[in-house]
């Protein structure tokens, strides 16, 4: 049995549903000339700003595209359903990103996104672009602390990309905007937990199984599997397991702040996530943490995915002005 | 002796395309167990760029070199993903190793096969036993190497290549993932043969048909 989708051409999905994106904000977004899936910032990029392109597979929105706007991203590079774009339109986003400052690219670590985000590096380098790569790495559940390299970006890309965002739109150097969003990223923890698959539009098959009364903690937003699978348990057992294991490497201290996200999969509603975000702040409470800022809703998908993630930003003071620093995207805003 | 031109090229990508368009439902069934569902797609449209690209080419005026390099281009812009660099630089190393020659003798096409699986090899960084399609493309390019070093004939050699290749893909069952996104699983890969080294046997499968 194929899913229901409301589409018209499954190979087509990615490439109309831009189409309705630049025809919903014409004044935040443009594509680049001759490479549609390049989208860009209309007023983000300029001279002498460290320009920042993120970018990987659609299937996540509002990330990429989402998150670009002035005082965030300056262009998104748009691959194919859960699939890393190819090399050509990352290099597009970097020439339009370029204020000759130096261009950071900043995405999910996956290995096809590596592979095809350094070979647009290499070839940004021969048009005089200097690019550096900061990777997420934020999801908890993907590998062991000690191997935090190995680890996923998941939800927490909003937090990161949002504080890049911000060191760049202040016009600080290359060293200091990557200095910035290496610290953010080391201070971002998210877990999430699935209760049913999502099904890629091209094939309409759910992509994995799982029983109808079970979840399972730490599966990635693309449905790699997780760490651990077992009946379905209560908003607040769940979210407990989840915050264990990030408080467990947060380690804040007594007044110690953090910003939180809890965000929806896809099809897990508001109603949900807020139960979840009660007991997120209830946790919070009990160990004298501060919450600075709480963002609730669909900030990084997977396609109809049922399921939610919870993230905590470790902030310090830089952090925090970076996160409370205002920036206008299609899809997001702050200040 | 066999000799093979832009032609033979061409109807290579036009049998991979066909091979992997028949195959596409179950590498995304072999994907979904350990991956993201996604592989038997960007394969198909890949290889079906690729076919497409070459179509309107005037074959008298291009030799192998170029012929390789549009299909690995047109791969690489359908595809991006992990194959999208992986299939574009192999066809990028094979153009590099027939350079300059308008028709490929039988050592040639062993040497382009080599390229290919050393390119696959360069750019995904992955070694032997860590359960990606570089379980299938280095074994098949050592045994079309061996074969041909061997005096068997270019059919002989590519039939050794596919018979080696299917073995390295049945062995990634046995194996733990190490690179990729599987490779967050741990011992959960266990038991599910890679789908990046089933769709090279059946690349591999393809090649040997057409050019063998």
């Amino acid at each position: 049995m194929q899913t229901k989708k409301i589409i018209n051409d499954g190979n087509r999905t990615v490439d109309e549903m831009l189409e309705g994106i630049l025809a919903a904000h014409p004044r935040h977004l443009k594509s680049a000339e001759g490479s549609s899936r390049s989208i860009i910032a209309r007023d983000g990029p300029r001279q002498g700003k460290v320009g920042l392109v993120i970018g990987g597979g659609s299937g996540h929105e509002p990330t990429f595209l989402g998150f670009v706007g002035k005082g965030l991203a300056d262009a998104a590079a748009i691959g194919n359903v859960f699939a890393s774009p190819p090399p050509d339109p990352i290099l597009e986003c970097a020439k339009a990103a370029s204020g000759g400052a130096g261009v950071l690219f900043m995405y999910g670590n996956y290995a096809g996104d590596v592979m095809n985000f350094d070979m647009a590096a290499e070839m940004a380098a021969m048009d005089d672009i200097e690019v550096r790569t900061v990777l997420t790495t934020d999801d908890v559940a993907s590998a062991p602390r000690d191997q935090r390299q190995k680890r996923r970006g998941v939800a927490g890309n909003f937090f990161i990309f949002k504080a890049a965002g911000a060191a760049c739109e202040r016009m600080l150097s290359f060293d200091e905007c990557e200095r910035i969003a290496r610290k953010a990223n080391d201070r971002t923890f998210t877990m999430g937990v699935a209760l049913s698959p999502c099904s890629l539009p091209q094939t309409r098959r759910p992509n994995f199984e799982i029983g109808p009364d079970e979840m399972e903690i730490g599966m990635g937003i693309h449905g790699e599997p997780g760490i651990a699978r077992g009946k379905l348990k209560t908003a607040d057992e769940i979210t407990d397991e989840m915050l264990d294991k990030i408080l467990d490497e947060v380690a804040p201290a007594r007044g110690d702040k953090v910003a939180v996200l809890v965000n929806s999969l896809g099809s897990t509603p508001l109603i949900e996530l807020y139960i979840m975000n009660r007991r997120v702040k209830q946790r919070l409470d009990d160990i004298g943490v501060s919450v600075h800022a709480t963002w609730v809703g669909n900030y990084c998908t997977s396609l109809e995915m049922a399921g939610a993630s919870v993230t905590l930003m470790h902030l310090d003071a830089e952090l925090q002005t970076m996160l409370d620093h205002p920036c206008d995207c299609a899809m997001f805003r702050a200040g | 002796m066999t000799s093979i031109g832009a032609a033979d090229l061409k109807r290579m990508f036009d049998a991979i395309a066909e091979a992997i368009e028949a195959d596409k439902d179950r590498l995304c069934q072999l994907d979904g167990v350990i991956g993201d569902a996604d592989h038997g797609i960007a394969m198909a449209l890949g290889f079906n760029a690729a076919r497409d690209a070459l179509a309107p080419l005037e074959l008298s005026a291009t030799d192998p070199t170029a012929l390789l390099n549009i299909a690995a281009k047109s791969f690489l812009n359908a595809v991006g993903a992990s194959s999208g660099p992986l299939y574009a630089t192999a066809f990028m190393r094979g153009a590099a190793a027939v350079k300059g020659k308008a028709i490929l003798t039988d050592a040639d096409i062993v040497a382009l096969f080599q390229a290919m699986a050393q390119g696959i090899h360069d750019r995904g960084k992955a070694e032997i036993g860590e359960k990606t399609m570089v379980d299938a493309w280095l074994p098949a390019a050592q045994a079309a190497a061996a074969a041909h070093a061997d005096g068997k004939t270019l059919s002989e050699s590519l039939a050794a290549a596919l018979e080696a290749a299917e073995r390295g893909a049945e062995a990634t069952k046995d194996m733990i993932a190490a690179k990729g996104r599987s490779s967050r699983l741990g011992e959960r890969s266990l038991g599910h043969m890679d789908p990046g080294a089933a769709s090279a046997v059946t690349v591999i499968g393809a090649i040997r048909k057409s050019l063998g």
